[in-house]
């Protein structure tokens, strides 16, 4: 008690040498929480989005689908099984049909993959009812990234061309109903969508899908073999690998903005020791032993932090609070980046970021406070006394 | 404390390592100190007067011979020990005053009995009755770097006595103030220690703080080269 005390005054008494270390101190801590709260935030937003646009709650694929090699569309497809009909019957299920084709807007050609979907369908977030027929023409709807690369909008027409099951090919033009916003580039760059129907008469492939997806939480899927199901863990292992990679970054990030701090408080206590021997000197001759102003200086060192979280909470908490709610602006597409990324991001702070950087924050600085410390511990009083030690 | 002793010295040696070799500064003190006595260390730059001083309040450890203080032999006391007889029962006062700059007057003559743990209230009539041994009540709440440097040997006098101790050992009191400074404080310490019987030891060389010593002990080359006591009315 008597140490916090001393403490206290000691660093209240230096004045603006202290409050300049713990500002310094206190960026420290709200960076570390913002750059944290905005990747767990951008996290979040990612698998969010690709469950309520893409992945839903697991997809079956058939036997022969691999998302990663084109070649296999042209034999991965096949009738819906007859186990998941009740799901398909109460929309707990949404068929995909996928193709390669080409699309030739203003003359230029586009490789795209054709996908074919129920436009019923409320499994994923889609605007797929916008695929519904109309005016007699073919309803396509696209994404802002494939609007942007082929230069079409709503209303205009363009020809796509395909291969049906025979290897024949043959070719429609379509009507852009919708350009749709989404965050996930993979609903959107280089993809046309078309009314499932449509696309299996295209293709010749009447009730047949490429994969269907699930709609999320919807209870243990039921068997469907010889399609293979695929959990939403299965689905997201791609954007976890990133996710875990933008991690690393936010711990370097993070180790970085950890060192300033490490770095701003022992300057702080190295010098402090330098210039404050004779007042060492004057504790250790008033009666102190040199442990206790070990930890006395271990202690002023330790509540620079204790300020900064104090004076960071007096300016942070409103300003990462209003960032939470209005989120902030990115100046990047989610196509730039790969991964699903909104216009606007809202940082995410838990409990247990704030408090565990605090705490951790707390625990190194008292650490480096200590380190120098030891010093005093070496040091000869009488010479103390008199601002000799170097 | 055999024969009302406060302090006694046999042998008392100090060496210093130096290069290869090394440098005595006390080389074989006798003394012997009771309660009450005002007395003067006399001698130039490097007789080791501050040695003996810083001995004598535990700050440092005999190379030979014994000091016991208080009863207590210097060289057996634990840190810990040596610590409490400091905190207790011996006051410092210095050169440069070395007051706490981040503390105002009345915090700086607190310390010493926040460090004893003596309750507020009565810590804080304390500090007031030194303050005004010394008078500075009207300095309370003023820091350091606002006093000149009589008021701030005044108060490095204060949080000497706050805690009433029994000896106090001042390492030349006056070298850096005036002549009506140094006078001033040499009549405020001789009153203390007539009214409160506390034992002053100055190391000093001040031809003003001779003057009003009972005691004065020459050291010339770590050795005791004369000790005279001094009749006063």
């Amino acid at each position: 008690m008597l140490a916090f005390r001393l403490a206290l005054r000691n660093l209240l008494g230096a004045g603006l040498r202290t409050w300049l270390n713990v500002i310094v101190l206190s960026f420290s801590f709200i960076i570390i929480i913002w750059t944290k709260g905005l990747l767990e935030g951008w996290d979040r937003q990612a698998r969010n989005d690709m469950i309520s646009w893409e992945v839903g709650g697991g997809q079956y694929w058939h036997e022969e689908y691999d998302p990663y090699d084109p070649f296999t569309l042209t034999d991965s497809h096949g009738p819906v099984p007859s186990g998941l009909s009740a799901g398909l019957a109460d929309g707990r299920l949404a068929p995909v049909l996928i193709t390669q084709g080409s699309v030739y807007p203003r003359g230029m050609m586009h490789s795209v993959l054709i996908k074919g979907i129920p436009p019923q369908q409320q499994v994923v977030q889609l605007p797929s009812s916008n695929l519904e027929a109309g005016d007699g023409d073919v309803p396509a709807i696209i994404g802002e990234a494939m609007a942007e690369s082929t230069g079409l909008k709503e209303g205009d027409y363009v020809t796509v061309r395909w291969r049906d099951r025979n290897g024949t090919f043959d070719a429609t033009e379509v009507k852009i109903t919708t350009v749709f916003k989404t965050t996930v580039p993979t609903e959107d760059v280089g993809q046309i969508w078309l009314p499932l129907e449509k696309l299996q008469e295209m293709m010749l492939m009447p009730g047949e899908a490429t994969l269907i997806i699930r709609a999320p939480e919807t209870g243990p899927p039921p068997e469907a073999d010889p399609w293979i199901f695929r959990d939403q863990d299965f689905l997201l292992a791609d954007i976890e690998t990133i996710i875990k990679a933008k991690g690393s970054v936010g711990l370097i990030i993070w180790a970085i903005l950890l060192l300033m701090a490490m770095l701003a408080v022992f300057d702080t206590q190295v010098l402090s020791i330098f210039r404050r021997q004779k007042e060492i000197g004057t504790y250790v001759a008033l009666g102190m032993t040199k442990s206790q102003v070990v930890g006395l200086f271990t202690l002023e060192g330790a509540m620079n932090s204790v300020l900064a979280a104090i004076v960071g909470a007096i300016y942070g908490i409103p300003l990462l609070l209003m960032q939470a709610i209005k989120g902030i602006k990115i100046p990047l597409s989610s196509s730039d980046f790969g991964i699903a990324m909104a216009e606007r991001l809202y940082p995410v702070y838990s409990l247990w970021l704030i408090a565990g950087t605090v705490a951790i924050v707390l625990l190194v600085t008292t650490a480096v406070s200590y380190w120098p410390s030891r010093r005093i511990a070496k040091m000869n009083p009488t010479e103390a006394l008199r601002g000799r030690v170097q | 404390m055999e024969d009302g002793k406060v302090i006694s010295i046999e042998g008392l040696k100090k060496h210093f390592p130096m290069g290869s070799g090394r440098f005595t500064a006390l080389n074989g003190i006798d003394l012997a100190f009771v309660e009450g006595e005002f007395t003067g260390i006399i001698g130039p730059s490097g007789s080791g007067k501050t040695t003996l001083l810083n001995i004598i309040g535990t700050l440092d450890n005999p190379s030979e011979g014994r000091a016991v203080i208080l009863g207590h032999s210097v060289s057996e006391l634990t840190p810990a020990e040596s610590a409490s007889l400091r905190k207790t029962q011996l006051g410092f006062i210095f050169q440069t005053y070395n007051l706490f700059q981040v503390h105002t007057v009345f915090e700086n003559v607190e310390f010493p009995l926040l460090l004893q743990g003596i309750p507020t209230g009565k810590r804080r009539q304390m500090v007031l009755d030194a303050l005004e041994w010394v008078g500075l009540t009207d300095k309370v709440n003023s820091r350091p770097a606002q006093l000149s440097g009589g008021e701030s040997q005044r108060v490095a006098i204060a949080r000497a006595m706050v805690k009433r101790p029994a000896v106090v050992l001042a390492d030349e009191p006056t070298a850096n103030l005036d002549a009506a400074n140094s006078h001033n404080i040499l009549q405020t310490m001789e009153k203390l220690n007539r009214e409160l019987k506390t034992t002053f030891l100055f190391a000093t060389h001040d031809e003003k703080v001779i003057g009003y010593v009972r005691r004065k002990i020459w050291l010339a080359d770590g050795r005791v080269a004369r000790d005279e006591q001094v009749e006063k009315n």
